[in-house]
């Protein structure tokens, strides 16, 4: 970011074409269920990676309208297991390419993300992960207040607050990018290979021979398929239930709002977890803020806002300049949970149905890294080594990646 | 905010609440003779409906009892509210 040009003063113009509209096919090799960015990057790897284009992305409603449309696009790999490490940082090492890789401006913004610590143990815990993230090679420091200060002035790093800030944890190659681009991107280079983009097809069923899958059925007619990859997000259990599968999923709303638009005051990406906000500032300008999921399990993409009030609240302590900014808009997004706040990726019991699920509050940033292994997936029929580690029978062998508490990872 | 009826108190904020998940769920009567299939259900596996679900609810902020309700995931209605150990009722969803 130069400070000749403030953030957001330049956005690229959209391509005159994106992607075809086409009709169903009769049948598929690979019919991915979802088309946000988790399913747009799977459909892209699969072309690109391994030369799989006789392929179907549904959605049923609008392409990336759902959880991609209603993200907060942060993007980092600060995570403290390694099973996690390794898929965030092999999506931030995409991230870092995509651009090239895509030939679309995703306006991928590397400003870095501090991870405030309020209390003692928060700041035993945030040295750990540091020293974890340094022994996989991902970038992480520790700071003190007064380096949160240089590298973000707008904290309040005063010690009269109720959780004065102890220090942070510093990730300088984490950031932002603008998702809908992101999605454009994905689905555009899909499309160019190949690849049937396909609106307002819902799946309502599927129709099975014993422990394969043998189609899909949907708004717009039954689609025979070869392998299916569940890439649904929150409505995973929705589909999953049609199979009679059972997951440990639970879906919530997970809610974010916006400020109006402000000049550059915000430079980097703060995340609290004690008092529990996390803010950005867009490329337009608008201050980007979120937390936690709303308690309940929730389909509804709307939440509570007495979940806004607290964090708002938080975030005008935190940031006292934001006491006079007004608040545009609010939105949710279901996500799905998990009881380790991992993902499940991987086999189900249908030999040739892959699931990819359960990434709660935190898929946007994996999404060309899931993309990539889950294509790799589906292409050699059993799970990447980055994925292996988060099979659905965790929960049964108790080789859980528990990333509650660990990974700054808010639900 | 909405106002959810707890059956003791009666209508009250839904700050007044805290969320206990799925409602029903009985502690295994032969735990030891459970495989790890089974504790892994118990203990982790719950429902995700989209539509009507039974759930339990604290009135943390009031009588501090927990109660059942079936709510309604797409809306977020509560269909109905009941004491713990009283059956699911009937609902129109």
């Amino acid at each position: 970011m130069t400070s000749a040009t403030p953030p957001g003063a330049h956005l690229p113009e959209h391509g005159d074409f994106l992607w075809r509209n086409p009709e169903p096919k009769k049948s598929y090799d690979v019919v991915i269920v979802g088309g946000g960015g988790h399913g747009l990057a799977t459909a892209h790897y699969l072309a690109k990676n391994h030369g799989i284009t006789n392929v179907a992305v549904l959605e049923k409603g609008w392409l990336a309208g759902g959880n991609m449309a209603r993200n907060t696009t942060l993007i980092r790999s600060n995570y403290l297991w390694d099973e996690s490490t390794a898929i965030y940082e092999h999506s931030l090492k995409l991230w870092e390419g995509l651009e090239d890789d895509l030939g679309y401006p995703i306006l991928f913004s590397q400003r870095g993300v501090l991870n405030l610590a309020h209390t003692e143990q928060d700041v035993r815990d945030s040295v750990r992960r540091v020293e974890a993230n340094k022994l996989n090679g991902v970038d992480a420091e520790w700071l003190t207040p007064d380096e949160v200060a240089k590298i973000c002035p707008i904290v309040n790093i005063s010690d009269d607050i109720r959780y004065p800030v102890q220090g942070a944890t510093y990730q300088p190659r984490a950031g932002i990018a603008k998702h809908d681009w992101v999605a454009w991107g994905f689905a555009r280079k899909a499309d160019e290979a190949g690849i049937d983009l396909i609106q307002d097809c819902e799946v309502t069923g599927f129709t099975t021979d014993g422990d394969t899958v043998t189609g899909v059925r949907t708004t717009r007619g039954d689609i025979a398929c070869g392998t299916v990859a569940l890439c649904a997000a929150g409505h995973t259990s929705v589909l999953l239930d049609m199979l009679g599968v059972a997951a440990p999923l639970s879906s919530h709303p997970l809610q974010a709002l916006v400020s109006e638009l402000l000049e550059p005051v915000h430079p980097t990406i703060v995340m609290s977890n004690q008092v529990h906000v996390y803010v950005s500032q867009a490329h337009k300008g608008e201050l980007v803020m979120g937390a936690g999921v709303d308690s309940y399990n929730g389909y509804g993409q709307r939440g509570a806002f007495h979940i806004i009030e607290r964090q708002m609240a938080a975030a005008v302590e935190l940031f006292p300049v934001f006491a006079r900014a007004h608040l545009l808009r609010t939105w949710a997004g279901i996500v799905d949970t998990t009881p380790d706040a991992s993902p499940i990726v991987g086999h189900t019991p249908y030999q040739n149905v892959y699931v990819n699920s359960g990434w709660g509050t935190g898929g946007f940033k994996a999404t060309p890294g899931i993309g990539w292994c889950l294509a790799d997936t589906v292409a050699n029929g059993r799970p990447h080594e980055y994925v292996a580690p988060f099979a659905l029978d965790r929960f049964v062998t108790g080789a859980l990646v528990d990333e509650h508490g660990a990974a700054a990872v808010a639900h | 905010m909405q106002l959810i009826e707890c059956p003791w108190c009666g209508p009250r904020e839904e700050t007044e609440f805290h969320y206990g998940g799925q409602a029903h769920i009985a502690y295994p009567e032969t735990p030891s003779e459970l495989s790890d299939t089974e504790w892994a259900q118990y203990i982790f596996f719950r429902a995700n409906p989209k539509g009507p679900f039974a759930e339990r609810w604290s009135h943390s902020g009031g009588c501090r009892q927990w109660f059942n309700a079936v709510r309604d995931t797409r809306t977020y209605t509560f269909l109905a509210t009941y004491r713990s150990g009283e059956p699911q009722p009937e609902v129109q969803s």
